[in-house]
């Protein structure tokens, strides 16, 4: 059984996601744990790229923030270590798939297994690239998490019949981003996924505020939230963590209500 | 593993948002593609508006000053827009147009293919929106102008090194969440599949017309096909049709800056290692940890850290062979084939014209060289001039 389903055992999971490295490794750590105790099922760990081409500003600004602090995949294991010492909390890498390609497939997923990552999201890795880690990443019991979009459509048969871990809904179409409003027929979409699969559907890419949040996890097991922290790491950086604590406490809650 | 495969290289390493689209593109383009009527459009287009077939001009005072190979230039300066860029354009945006879309958007580096964009979009009466690196829009800013003349909208892209390839980052965040209305008409043979081959296949016209050119005009084919290599538009046009012709070489020349072992050149084939960036599996400039370079070169047009699928395949084949050239002999074919032709080049064609000027002297009288003059260079004219340290007064 994978760890990650441990994340959807207290009532609807908040997933929080941030870049790590930003705006230092050390206070990766810190956010993490933070997180944690604020409510967070699951922690969504974004490794630096230098070219985040699924993700709107705010995202893309905390990758150079990071980058500029010259933070590498080595230091977010590094920190995933450190955040292990701690906690067993389920831990998923966001990570473009160029660094892990670079870092070699098989010593990556060997590392994710040491330190303690339990899965991987990949924006630019869909169905048809999944056989790149596949293998791999089973064998290292990584989930490698699937996406599915407004798009899927006929897809989302073969993406959910193939998912492990759980699948990561995105809510509209575009980049990351705060958005006000959600237009999409998640409903239906969710609908079509649990036609296939009982894993969990967390949804992601728009929510931001608690009123979402919980409308959100009316429908579905859990809900992702990543601009949101990113711009209060941005607002407040090294000062973030007690503004965090205090965001994750209150989207945890408003998802289940 | 997907469709679209050289070798090891290309794929679709994309978002799951965009691949139904990229399904229903390919499908659609095979359609169109077996349709007497599209093609029978497309021609005509390329014929009339275009102009098209391209001269191929026998560079005699060249030919006779470098005193080795003939050579050729085949002069897709001379289309319409003034560089080979119409030919893939005048294809994707019908094909757009077929789909119903109305919206295209595209990026450009040095400007050429967002003009040839908005040029065809304003033909065919589609919107259009261009994304620009910040650093490209100053250094080209003649070519911003036109493409607002045509009717386009003109994004200025700021974030990461502000040149191409974050142009090319922000048109699929662009299309990522338009995707319903809109086609991404991209100007290289880059990205995920089809788009690879569908732009070679619209720009091997190029080697089409140039190979039956050849067997009028010499009764043979030419010894060697030299062309500038950025992601590989013009290059993989005019090689295609000579793949199979393999006593032809086939040679690209890429952006080798201020020097291949200076960090400030954009020669991937020579310095890149293989990666997935941009939905594709190719051969990328960078770093450690596989962050993607930042790169440099005199033309914004081949200022792009990675290179087409398929030129990464001919090259681990050796079916082609790839050459860094220097900005400052690419400048010195700018002014070399200006005085000696009466032909201003674009600066990423002056780098082909480089790489001839080097080996036609070391070759037989009875050999041919065919350069594909991709574009032509006004619009380098005050970049060059300031690399020279002319001053222009407005």
């Amino acid at each position: 059984m994978s760890k990650i389903a441990n994340a959807f055992k207290n009532g609807k999971a908040f997933i929080g996601f941030f870049t790590a490295g930003d705006p230092n490794i050390e206070k990766t750590v810190e956010f993490a744990l933070a997180m944690e105790e604020a409510g967070c099922d699951l922690i969504e760990i974004g490794i630096p790229f230098s070219d985040p081409m699924a993700e709107g500003v705010v995202i893309q600004d905390a990758n150079v923030r990071a980058l500029n602090q010259n933070t590498t995949t080595d230091d977010v294991f590094d920190a995933v270590k450190a955040i292990r010492e701690k906690t067993d909390i389920p831990i998923v890498f966001l990570t473009y798939i160029n660094p892990v390609f670079f870092y070699g497939y098989e010593e990556f997923f060997k590392k994710c297994s040491e330190v303690g990552v339990d899965g991987i999201i990949s924006p630019d890795l869909p169905y048809e690239e999944k056989g790149e880690i596949a293998d791999i990443a089973r064998k290292n019991d990584v989930d490698v998490i699937s996406l599915i979009a407004p798009t899927s459509k006929e897809r989302i048969q073969m993406i959910a019949g193939d998912a492990t871990g759980f699948i990561y809904v995105v809510s509209s179409l575009g980049v990351t981003g705060m958005r006000s409003e959600i237009k999409t027929d998640l409903n239906s979409i969710l609908e079509d996924i649990r036609d296939v699969t009982d894993l969990p559907l967390a949804v992601g890419f728009g929510i931001n505020t608690p009123q979402q949040a919980s409308e959100i996890a009316k429908i579905a097991d859990g809900v992702i939230v990543g601009s949101a922290i990113v711009k209060i790491i941005e607002e407040h950086g090294e000062n973030a963590t007690e503004p965090i604590k205090e965001y994750v406490s209150a989207m945890k809650k408003a998802a289940n209500q | 593993m997907s469709k679209g495969r050289y070798g090891e290289y290309g794929g679709q390493y994309i978002s799951e948002t965009l691949m139904n689209e990229l399904l229903y593109l390919e499908e659609q383009y095979n359609h169109y593609m077996n349709d007497p009527e599209f093609i029978e459009e497309l021609n005509t287009l390329l014929k009339e508006y275009a102009g098209r077939p391209s001269l191929l001009y026998y560079a005699k005072r060249m030919t006779e000053d470098l005193g080795g190979a003939k050579i050729y230039l085949k002069r897709e300066d001379l289309n319409h827009t003034g560089a080979h860029k119409i030919n893939n354009v005048l294809g994707q945006v019908l094909l757009a147009k077929k789909m119903g879309k109305t919206r295209v958007i595209a990026e450009t580096g040095a400007g050429q293919h967002g003009v040839a964009t908005a040029t065809a979009a304003a033909l065919l009466d589609m919107d259009c929106e261009v994304f620009m690196g910040e650093v490209d829009t100053k250094r080209q800013a003649l070519n911003v102008y036109r493409m607002e003349l045509l009717g386009a909208k003109v994004h200025s892209v700021k974030s990461g090194t502000k040149t191409l390839k974050d142009a090319v980052n922000d048109a699929f965040r662009d299309w990522i969440a338009n995707v319903h209305d809109t086609n991404y008409v991209i100007g290289s043979t880059m990205g995920p599949h089809p788009f690879p081959m569908m732009v070679r296949d619209f720009q091997a016209v190029i080697s089409a017309e140039a190979r039956q050119q050849f067997l009028d005009i010499e009764g043979r084919l030419p010894t060697a096909v030299l062309a500038c290599v950025g992601g590989g538009s013009n290059a993989m046009g005019a090689f295609y049709n000579f793949i199979d012709d393999e006593e032809v070489r086939l040679i690209g020349c890429e952006a080798g800056g201020k020097g291949v072992d200076t960090p400030y050149n954009a020669a991937a084939l020579t310095n890149g290692k293989i990666g997935i960036f941009h939905g594709m599996k190719s051969i990328f400039n960078q770093g450690d940890y596989g962050q993607i370079a930042e790169v440099y070169s005199v033309s914004a047009g081949l200022d792009y850290p990675g290179v087409g699928p398929e030129h990464a395949y001919l090259r681990d084949t050796g079916r082609a062979e790839y050459v860094p050239i220097n900005d400052e002999d690419a400048v010195e074919a700018f002014e070399y084939l200006s005085r000696m032709e009466g032909i201003i080049p674009a600066i990423e064609s002056a780098h082909a014209v480089a790489h001839a000027m080097k080996i036609a002297p070391t070759m037989n009288k009875d050999d041919i060289i065919m350069i594909c003059l991709s574009g032509r260079g006004d619009k380098d004219v005050r970049s060059i001039a300031e690399y020279r340290g002319v001053e222009l007064n407005e």
